[in-house]
């Protein structure tokens, strides 16, 4: 396969990925079903992908102190067990019957991001709304005439 | 701080780590909104999401790794395009204000999710 395939599949991962959305969740399948690299393959190569970016962005926000470290302390430990027993699993898990999982997983994510699009288009709409509100506090008389 | 909010920051721990271990990612879309819905403001929710994510994908790898399924050349390229990607998808985000490109994601990712399945 031709690097700069990769490279653009890296780079379609990385836009949306910048841009907050899940970058991992379009490019695994990007390299799964465009590319044809196998499952498993495609999801540790995401994994080693997300660490290089992840310690730069990690680096700014903490120049900018914008992390909870306590919040990081209680969640990291339970999430690190968890993560290490589930891709222990998956390495028992057939690379076809993974597919298929994570495309009802890739469903799920879909909709949920649907969802907070809705909420969002929702919450955009009442900001708008907000300097119409303003106008009431014009003085009565000004109204009036 | 809360035993109740101690309880959903540790339940949430042991979700994103399923998930990001089973998966391989996805583990991030779930912890920012976990972690706003646990009282954290918008921009410390997404940086402290990095930082979790961090160690779970490195431990995640390693294990990826000792399975077998990592081939460096393929990390190296993707890397490559995925820094570049990640620095003018961030100056893009300073550009676009409206959340036309949420609705096409969640129905990009919706549709590849079907194809998957057939």
């Amino acid at each position: 396969m031709p690097w700069y395939f990769l490279a653009l599949a890296g780079l379609a991962g990385g836009l949306v990925g910048g841009m907050g959305m899940g970058g991992g969740t379009l490019l695994i399948p990007i390299l799964t079903m465009i590319l044809g690299v196998d499952q498993h393959t495609a999801q540790a190569l995401n994994l080693l992908v997300f660490i290089p970016t992840g310690i730069i962005a990690v680096l700014i926000h903490a120049k900018n102190k914008l992390i909870d470290y306590k919040v990081f302390c209680i969640v990291v430990l339970p999430a690190i067990a968890t993560a290490v027993g589930a891709a222990l699993i998956v390495g028992k898990v057939k690379s076809e019957t993974l597919g298929i999982i994570f495309g009802i997983f890739l469903i799920l994510v879909g909709l949920f991001e649907l969802f907070l699009a809705i909420r969002n288009s929702i919450n955009n709409k009442k900001k708008i709304k907000k300097p119409v509100l303003k106008h009431n506090l014009y003085p009565p008389r000004d109204r009036d005439i | 701080m809360t035993a109740k909010k101690v309880c959903g920051l540790l339940a949430a721990g042991v979700f994103i780590g399923v998930i990001n271990g089973f998966f391989g990612g996805g583990g991030g879309m779930i912890c920012v909104p976990a972690l706003l819905l646990l009282g954290l403001a918008n921009k410390n929710a997404q940086a402290t999401a990095i930082l979790i994510m961090l160690p779970i994908s490195i431990a995640s790898a390693i294990v990826y790794y000792s399975n077998g399924f990592v081939e460096w050349d393929m990390v190296l390229y993707v890397s490559i395009g995925s820094v570049i990607g990640g620095i003018v998808g961030a100056y893009l985000l300073k550009k676009l204000s409206n959340n036309v490109l949420q609705y096409i994601f969640a129905l990009v990712v919706i549709a590849a999710g079907i194809k998957m399945l057939i």
